[in-house]
């Protein structure tokens, strides 16, 4: 019954603030808006019994992106948008395909089926550790894509330099 | 045998060689490429003449050209007594006149371009002549014709010049479409385009019918008169001789080469060459004895008034050419190519005559401003005399045996037209005498009537033209001397060596007859020469008051009997008339540039729609993505 | 225990926000937001299987995802500055350079 209890609250309060946080006027206010959902969503990872993604949540979402989500918004300070439009012209259309999209994927969801269960249950992990199990599997089967991820981080950050960087010339 | 191939091979070569590096390395050296193939072509044909005269004559196919089926057709040759004469006649005429092209066409900016053509012309008729089969024929009959026009439009800067190829081109076309449908009625006939077994199955044709334009039309005179066709557009018979008076804006050698002594008469040897076939069809035989017959006299006649001294050269060809066809008409093809050959060589002469005229008067044609050129060219006189004595039919030279065969075969054979063939041919030869012996009065005797600067340039041409006029002199003289009827104590040898390939025609008639025949031919000949000689040679102007005396006779012949005129009306503008209003207007202006045109502005149409959709903006892609998204999920739930 | 749908529901509905948000928001900037939000739904999904089906696969996607998303959100922010330097705005509907 808690645990109804704090889903319940979790998934009210994260449905209201991405609404929020799509329809802030100023994008400064999304943000933080954004970082208490994010904080909600860590917070739905432990109900979940992944802790460790629940810390990840809080150091790379909201300690990381959002924070340069916010030096953009401060570095092109953005003095218009507080007299511009909001939305773009046919912004009912963009609602129903959403809409539409959203509802296929109700409908959708009748029709799936679990499969077969693996040999990570509640309590082998509890026995080892969520972040040890985690990192077991990570290094072991998944060397290779974890590596190019470090890769595609390389190539992001270099690529964020040169993009953002001032022409030298003209 | 394989040394034969060397006979039209060489000037093809040479013609190869002349085209490649004629511009750039042999410039004014390109005479000697041309004439030593040819001459070595002359070399090989005599050998093979040779042959020939002992008996040995060769058919062999060397390639298979085309096979398709039932269709086979082979480059091959057969050299037989018909092709021999013919490789005699080629040959000699074409060396020769190669060698005067390389005094008279000396310093032309087209030096190289000239003798390259002519090779290749003379390429084109030795396949011609030699071929074994009808595809061969036709291959060679296009190309010479392709070096003719070439070579009348060789100074194609000029417009008449070029003009006047073209002229000769179309005027071919109509001729050469019926021989095309000729040939292939042949095929379809015999089922093979190889002389000898056709020549060998015409007797199955007899009586066949066939149904043409919705008549019932006899096998053997619906080919032979396609054939027919054919000849009379090339050798320039009525109604199509209209192309080689105008032929006449090309360099005079290639006047003497191709418009006088070989390609014109390929039409006779072709008709002498299905001689078979023709022989079938009476019907036939008497249209190309008719033809001939009125070609030759409406020629003679224009020849009368002209002043042009290549065009009364040019009618003469036509009218002998009438003459030849005249006697395959009546059967004598014998007669025929015998006349065939010994024209060659006198009027190839006459052009060059006329040619080396030219070169001394720098470029003038016309007779009334000629005259007293006797005493500053001799040899050219000389000549020029002996070859109008030669095609006057003075007895002892040339021209005299071999008209004197075909009026005695007219009027002795079998030929249900021959006694009126014969009585236009005697006509003709009195015309034929009397405007021969108008040119060289005009232009060789009494003052010379020119200006003073062309009176100032006159000469005598140089030995490398005058030394062919003599040899070629020497051809005008003897070269019928093969063919003295057995009534002058000769063997007759050029029909007897005729013979297996053309048959032998027997005159029906006594001695007293034949003596008849010759001396009234004998006698309008001399009349003919002796009343030019009348009229021009007196001081006085007879001429300017029988002109005016007559002067509607006079205009008609002056403008050709207005046959261009008429061509050019009920041919020529209606053609253009279709041309610019039908097939420009409508069909080349509305449907096809309105397919070539409308597709792309369809397209175009159509692109400029579709590119809306591409407007630039992200939120649209991101709909368009999100609703093709429900779509597929909807589609994976539906299913 | 709660049921997966409820989890899978949640992710539907935060990934539909993030859907309208990016499909009617001008501002680019809140546009990557709701990218971010339309990855956070697939992570919640993810981590819900990882837990209703006892495997640590769904993790580890979601450990990769959010690395990617830190890697798009750099390159993206990047973009951003370029687009805001040569066009001082920040909204897409007047940036259509790309209109063919």
């Amino acid at each position: 019954m808690l645990a109804e209890g704090i889903f319940i609250y979790l998934a009210a309060a994260i449905t209201i603030l991405s609404v929020l946080v799509i329809t802030r006027k100023n994008p400064v206010h999304s943000v933080i808006t954004m970082l208490v959902l994010f904080f909600h969503i860590a917070a739905l990872y432990v109900t979940l019994n992944a802790e460790f993604l629940a810390a990840v949540q809080v150091i790379v979402y909201a300690g990381a992106i959002l924070v340069l989500f916010l030096f953009v918004i401060l570095l092109l300070n953005l003095k218009e948008e507080a007299v511009a439009r909001r939305y773009v012209g046919p912004w009912p259309l963009g609602l129903m395909a959403a809409v539409g999209l959203f509802l296929a994927i109700i409908v959708s969801l009748d029709s799936f089926v679990a499969g077969p269960k693996g040999a990570f249950t509640t309590e082998v992990i509890k026995a080892e550790t969520n972040t040890k199990a985690l990192g077991k599997i990570l290094f072991t089967e998944y060397l290779y894509p974890f590596e190019v991820v470090s890769i595609v981080l390389l190539v992001a950050i270099i690529g964020a330099i040169v993009l953002a960087k001032k022409r030298l010339r003209s | 045998m394989d040394s034969y191939l060397l006979i039209p091979f060489l000037p093809l070569a040479a013609f190869f060689i002349n085209i490649i590096f004629g511009r750039t390395l042999i410039k004014d050296k390109a005479h000697w490429v041309s004439i030593l193939a040819v001459f070595g072509s002359w070399v090989v044909s005599m050998m093979a003449v040779a042959e020939v005269l002992q008996g040995k004559t060769v058919n062999a196919d060397l390639y298979t050209w085309i096979t398709s089926g039932g269709f086979k057709v082979s480059v091959g040759f057969l050299i037989d007594q018909l092709t021999s004469v013919m490789l005699v006649v080629v040959t000699t005429c074409s060396t020769l006149i190669h060698i005067y092209s390389a005094g008279y066409m000396h310093g032309d900016k087209g030096y190289y371009r000239f003798f390259s053509y002519l090779s290749l012309f003379t390429f084109s008729m030795l396949m011609l002549v030699t071929a074994n089969n009808f595809l061969q024929l036709y291959f060679g009959w296009e190309a010479v014709g392709l070096c003719s026009y070439f070579l009348i439009g060789f100074w194609y800067e000029k417009k008449s010049a070029s003009d006047a190829g073209k002229k000769a081109f179309i005027v071919n076309r109509f001729g050469d479409f019926g021989f095309g449908i000729g040939v292939i009625m042949i095929f379809l006939t015999f089922g093979t385009l190889h002389y000898i077994p056709i020549f060998g199955a015409v007797n199955g044709m007899v009586g066949q019918t066939v149904d043409f334009l919705g008549m019932q039309v006899d096998l053997p005179t619906l080919i032979a008169l396609l054939l027919f066709c054919g000849a009379v557009g090339k050798s320039a018979q009525i109604p199509l001789h209209v192309w080689l008076p105008d032929a006449m804006e090309g360099p005079t050698p290639v006047s003497a080469l191709i418009h006088a002594a070989t390609m014109v008469t390929a039409g006779v040897f072709m008709v002498a060459r299905c001689n078979p076939i023709f022989s079938l069809s009476p019907v036939a035989m008497d249209v190309v004895a008719i033809v001939g017959a009125v070609t030759a006299l409406f020629a003679a006649t224009i020849g009368l008034v002209q002043n042009d001294i290549k065009r009364i050269i040019a009618y003469s060809t036509v009218s002998q050419l009438g003459y030849m066809f005249l006697a395959c008409g009546v059967g004598a093809y014998g007669a025929g190519i015998f006349h065939l050959y010994t024209h060659a060589f006198f009027k190839a002469l006459l052009f060059l005559c006329a040619g080396s005229v030219m070169h001394a008067m720098a470029g003038e044609l016309d007779l009334q401003k000629m005259g007293g050129l006797k005493k500053y060219m001799p040899w050219t006189y000389l000549t020029m005399f002996v070859a109008s004595l030669s095609i006057a039919g003075v007895p002892g030279l040339a021209g005299f045996f071999s008209k004197d065969e075909i009026l005695w075969l007219a009027y002795s054979g079998p030929s249900p037209v021959g006694k009126l063939v014969w009585a236009i041919g005697t006509i003709v030869a009195f015309l034929t005498a009397f405007y021969s012996f108008r040119l060289i009065f005009l232009t060789f005797h009494g003052k010379f009537r020119g200006s003073h600067e062309q009176e100032h340039h006159l000469h005598e041409s140089p030995k490398v033209m005058t030394i062919p006029l003599m040899i070629l002199c020497v051809g005008a003289i003897a070269s019928g001397w093969v063919g003295i009827p057995s009534l002058l104590g000769g063997g007759a040898h050029f029909t007897e060596f005729m013979k297996p390939v053309l048959g032998h025609l027997e005159g029906h008639g006594t001695h007293a007859e034949e003596w008849m025949v010759m001396a009234i031919s004998v006698v309008a000949g001399l009349s003919g020469i002796g009343l030019a000689a009348f009229v021009y040679l007196r001081e006085g102007d007879l001429a300017a008051t029988v002109t005016q005396k007559f002067r509607f006779v006079h205009q008609v012949l002056w403008n050709k009997y207005y046959v261009d005129e008429l061509y050019d009306f009920i041919i020529v503008r209606p053609t253009i008339w279709i041309a610019k209003n039908v097939i420009v207007g409508v069909t080349d202006g509305k449907i096809i540039e309105g397919i070539v045109n409308g597709v792309p502005e369809l397209i175009g149409r159509f692109s400029l729609w579709l590119r809306s959709i591409q407007t630039g903006m992200v939120h649209q892609y991101a709909a368009v993505m999100a609703i093709g998204a429900f779509v597929v999920i909807a589609m994976v739930l539906l299913w | 225990m709660i049921p997966l749908h409820w989890y899978l529901w949640l992710s539907a509905v935060v990934f539909m926000v993030g859907v309208a948000g990016f499909l009617m928001r001008r501002n680019i900037i809140i546009m990557f937001m709701s990218i971010e939000l339309m990855l956070n739904a697939v992570n919640i999904s993810l981590v819900s299987f990882s837990r209703y089906l006892d495997d640590m696969r769904g993790q580890i996607l979601v450990f990769f995802i959010i690395a990617v998303a830190a890697a798009e959100a750099a390159i993206g922010l990047g973009i951003i500055i370029a687009l805001f330097r040569n066009k001082v705005t920040a909204h897409v509907d007047e940036a259509n350079e790309m209109k063919g």
